[in-house]
This record gives C-alpha cells, structure tokens and sequence, in this order.
C-alpha cells in the first residue's frame, strides 16, 4: 500500500473534483461524521428513550472498566477468535491444497466448499440450530443407537462456543480457501518439478516449496480472520442470544443489547469505540509483525 | 522398476485423498441437503421425526404456504431493491472515484487516498449507532434509502478499481486525448469497457454483502413489512415455536436462498477470479 499513487496523471483538477464528488461525499457523511459523532455520543448519558441526554466526560468509559460483563465480553470474543482462527486457517489451507488443480471433480469440489458463504448468518444459524438440536438434531440416529441422552449443545456453557465456531467455520471456510487457491496458483510450476527429479518427498514439497511460496497469503488470511471474527455477532445473537449464563456473549452482541434493547446508546457508544480500539491495535501489531517478518 | 513402484504409491496417495476430500464434501452438503428433504415433508411428519434426508411423504405445501402468505416474497422483493441500488450506487462511486485516483491529478491526491485506506481500518460497530441517531433524526428508517445509504462508502472498491485502471494501457487514451475527448467520455469509452470483469466481480461482491447485510438492517428496518429476507428469517426463528411450523421455516430459509445460491452457481467463475484479483494487490 506503501506504492501509493505512483503514476502522476493529466492536471485536472476541477474534473477530478467531479469525478471523486459521489465517494467523498457518502464518505464524510456517512463514515468520517459518523465516527466523531460516535465518540461526541459515547461522552454523553445518551437514551434512545425520550431524548434524554446529559454530558458526561469520560464516566461511561469508566463505568466500561468497571463492567465485570464487559470483560466477560471480550473473553468470550477473544475465545472465539482462538476457537475459529487457527481452524479456519488449517482447514482453509487444507482444503484449498486438496481441490486445487484440474478437472471437473476439482471444480465441483471448489464449488461445494465454498457454496455455504454465500448464505446469509440467519440461514446459516437456522440450519446449524436445528443440526445441533437437542430433540429434533441431525445427531438424533446416533443418540438413539448409542443409547445416549442427546447432548444439548448451544444450551451447555462447555459446548455453547465450540458449537458455533463449528458452524463459523462451515460458513466462512470460502473466503479463505479462494484466497490460498488464487496463491497456489502463483506458484512457479519449475519448482515444482525440480523437485520432483530430486525425488523430494510430498510433505518436503510442501513445507520448503508450497508454505514459503504462499506466507504472504497466509499473512493476510490470519490478519483477515481475526479483523472478521472480533465482530461476531450474528451466529450468537440468533443461536445462543448469549446464553447460556452469558457463555456465548460477545462484545458486538453486548453493544446491540445496550443500545437497542436497553436503550443507553451513550453507555453502547464507548463500548463500540472500546472495541475499535482493540481492534486498531491488533492491525497495528499485525501490521508491525508483518514488516519485520519481511525485513527477517 | 523402482520409480514404477514410485508413482505407484504418489498414485495412491493422491487417490486416497481424493476420496477423503470427495467424503468431506458429502459431509459438508449434509446439512443442506437435510433442510431441503425437511421442507419437502409435511409439518405433521416433522412433529413425529425429523430424521431422514429423503421427504417421504413428500409435499410442497410448505412452500405454497409461503406463497400464499406473501410475506417472504415481500421480504425477497425489498432485499432485491436494496441489493440492486447498493450495487449500482457502489459501482458508480468507486469506479468514478477510481478513474480519478489513478488517472488524473489533482492537489492533496496523495493524502485523499491515504484518507480513504484509513477507512477500512473502521468496522461498522464503530458507526452503526450514530448512524441510527442521524437516520431518526431524518425520519428515514423502514426506507429502502436506509437500508442503502450508509453502505455505499466502500473504501475497498475505490482502492480495486484504482489499482485496475492503473493497469489499463496510457495508449488507449492518448489517442482520445489528442481527440480532445472530455473525460466524461475518455472514462465511459475507454476506461469502462476493459473493467467490465473487475466491474463484475466487485459488483457480485457488493450484491452478496447486501443481501446477507443484517446488524444496520436489524436496527434500521423494525417493521415487518419493511424487513429484507436475512432480517426477517431472523424474526421467524425467533418467534416460530421451531416444533408447530418447522417445515414452513425450512421452506423459507431454502426460498429466501434460492436467489443468491443460483448467483453463485451462473457468476462463480468471476467470484474466483475476484479472489485472485484482489489477492495480487
């Protein structure tokens, strides 16, 4: 990104006015404003209820640090994050390893993995709640032949998270497979077969030809996926609503429940400028392992 | 002698794997495959077992049903406006505003464009409420300008197209320029037709992302007959005890997907292609 605008281009400054008019302005009104007004928001005693609002300085940011459910939030949030990113990276890579190549079958393959992205999180939800059900689940043919009382997944603090990293995973493998299948592709076939006539083992291709050839795509792939995953928020809300006993809320899920059930935007606003915050943080050390992982 | 056993065993470990990946995706479709059979069998039958992937005894009530209700295809028509004027709205604004970062020049181009990267640091959390404020002030929530407004700022489209007109032969405009072509002209006649795959791609994108759009719709759209389909799905499971209608439920998750799922399967080849595209960067 550093490439930045190389090329000069014709003087002309009133049209490119014109031509960057439309973006400018949806941006400043409706990102750049916003954001100021977020954190104008969060320093107040704001409810949506009535009007009421009273300035307030920081009080709702120390409130936030005195919110014991607040980083309840975040812990949950950050199980998450570890439940579903390595996983979905092995799993993205894996698979991307196996339909990768020519042929029919390889193409239908790409397509059946990557075919559960497109469907929205309450389809997606709906599905893997009835699947996981108690009563009514996929898993019933097996209780019954093992005997066994069905296990209630999302109704059971231990299994409630795991239980939705599984269908995270089933959801938003896609992205990240098309993403390592366009590196795979990139990868200079002469290698490939000078190691071949060295008889190098299939693991040794891998680790010393693929793996290197595809870190940056990893790179982006691991940062992507922690960036996408802090926001959950769909796949608790409909399947758990935070339940049980607050084992499966997030911080996005926590924000909604203040501002738009419990109606305190201003309380809602300094979480939500709480977790971009972490979330600028995490970019910036990603950023800055990424740089000296270059320099190395 | 030794290299025949050799390709012998590559061969079966390649077919061994091939099998396991073939296995895995079977696995994969299951659940699909289930909901679908569910939609297909009679609520009565689904009190009694929902078990089985094949719908014996088979009907297509539960979809009949939806029909005649008409509230989901009400909901499949707004998230049809909404995903249609996204996309149109996205790809105007980021190609235009990609014509001028790549091709023309101007003062504080270099700290615009910088300003714009800067935007994709913010997530929508970040803007989601105050956005709620000012669209109340407005009175303009239960509006399909709502559902779109906010989400047409899409500082990863701009960057896109720049870095696709950059690549875009000079000599085809120096041709037009020595015309005394306008640069309305020089970026609908020469600019645009080469970015019609990049135009695709990003527009197949933008299209996904609207339709399956559900934190700014569930807060912007509280009325049943304003919700899109993501949004109102949501409401039926919600609210649908899941044993009384669990066929009519199944029935509308497959209708409300029907739509995007056959996208998919007509444009994948640009969704791929889009992935690679935007990768190289």
């Amino acid at each position: 990104m550093s490439r930045g605008v190389t090329y000069a281009g014709r003087r002309a400054p009133g049209a490119a006015f014109l031509f960057l008019a439309p973006f400018l302005a949806v941006y400043v009104i409706f990102l750049v404003f916003p954001l100021f007004k977020g954190i104008w928001i969060s320093l107040h005693d704001w409810e949506l209820a009535g009007g009421y609002r009273k300035y307030i300085g920081f009080l709702n940011y120390q409130d936030l640090w005195h919110d014991k459910l607040f980083w309840r939030t975040i812990r949950n949030t950050l199980y998450f994050v570890a439940l579903t990113v390595p996983t979905m990276t092995l799993l993205s890579l894996a698979l991307a390893l196996a339909v990768h190549g020519e042929g029919r079958l390889k193409a239908v393959l790409r397509s059946v993995f990557f075919m559960s992205s497109v469907f929205s999180v309450t389809v997606v939800t709906l599905i893997w709640s009835m699947v996981l059900s108690a009563d009514k689940g996929l898993l019933m043919p097996l209780w019954n032949a093992l005997g066994m009382t069905p296990i209630n997944f999302l109704g059971n603090q231990t299994f409630a998270m795991p239980s939705i990293a599984l269908a995270t995973l089933w959801w938003g493998v896609g992205l990240p497979m098309a993403l390592f299948l366009a590196a795979l592709s990139q990868v200079p076939q002469e290698l490939y077969e000078a190691a071949e006539l060295d008889h190098t083992s299939r693991f040794n291709k891998l680790r010393r030809i693929t793996l290197p050839s595809i870190r940056h795509t990893l790179l982006l792939v691991v940062v992507l996926q922690i960036v996408g995953q802090f926001q959950i928020f769909g796949q608790t809300h409909l399947m758990t609503r935070g339940g049980p006993a607050n084992a499966t809320r997030t911080i996005v899920q926590y924000i909604y429940v203040t501002g738009f059930r419990d109606w305190h935007v201003g309380y809602a606003s300094a979480m939500a400028m709480a977790l971009f915050a972490l979330m600028l943080g995490f970019s910036m050390l990603q950023l800055w392992l990424g740089r000296r992982g270059e320099d190395a | 002698m030794s290299t025949a056993r050799r390709t012998g065993t590559a061969r079966t470990i390649d077919l061994t794997l091939l099998v396991a990946t073939i296995v895995f995706a079977v696995l994969w479709m299951i659940p699909i495959v289930w909901v679908v059979a569910m939609s297909l069998k009679p609520n009565s039958e689904l009190m009694r077992s929902t078990t089985g992937f094949i719908p014996i005894p088979f009907t297509f009530e539960n979809y009949v049903n939806i029909l005649k209700l008409a509230t989901v295809p009400l909901w499949l028509m707004h998230s049809f406006i909404v995903a249609v004027s996204m996309t149109v709205a996205v790809l105007a604004i980021s190609s235009t505003a990609g014509y001028a970062f790549a091709r023309l020049d101007f003062p504080f181009k270099r700290t615009l464009f910088l300003i714009m990267i800067a935007g994709l640091m913010v997530p929508e959390q970040a803007v989601f409420i105050p956005l709620f404020t000012m669209f109340a002030d407005w009175g303009l929530h239960n509006t399909h300008a709502a559902l779109v407004m906010p989400r047409v700022a899409v500082p990863i489209g701009v960057f896109l197209m720049t870095q696709f007109f950059r690549a875009v032969p000079r000599e085809l405009e120096e041709a037009a320029e020595l015309d005394h072509a306008s640069h309305l002209k020089i970026f609908l006649k020469i600019m645009l037709p080469p970015s019609v795959p990049a135009l695709t791609t990003l527009g197949l994108f933008t299209f996904i992302y609207a339709w399956n759009d559900f934190l700014w719709p569930l807060i912007s759209a509280t009325r049943a007959d304003m919700y899109t389909v993501t949004v109102g799905l949501a409401s039926i499971q919600g609210n649908f005890a899941f044993s009384e209608g669990l066929g009519s439920v199944m029935a509308s998750a497959v209708f409300a997907s029907l739509p995007i799922v056959i996208l998919f399967l007509v444009f994948q080849r640009f969704i791929v292609a889009g992935v690679a595209m935007g990768a190289g960067k």
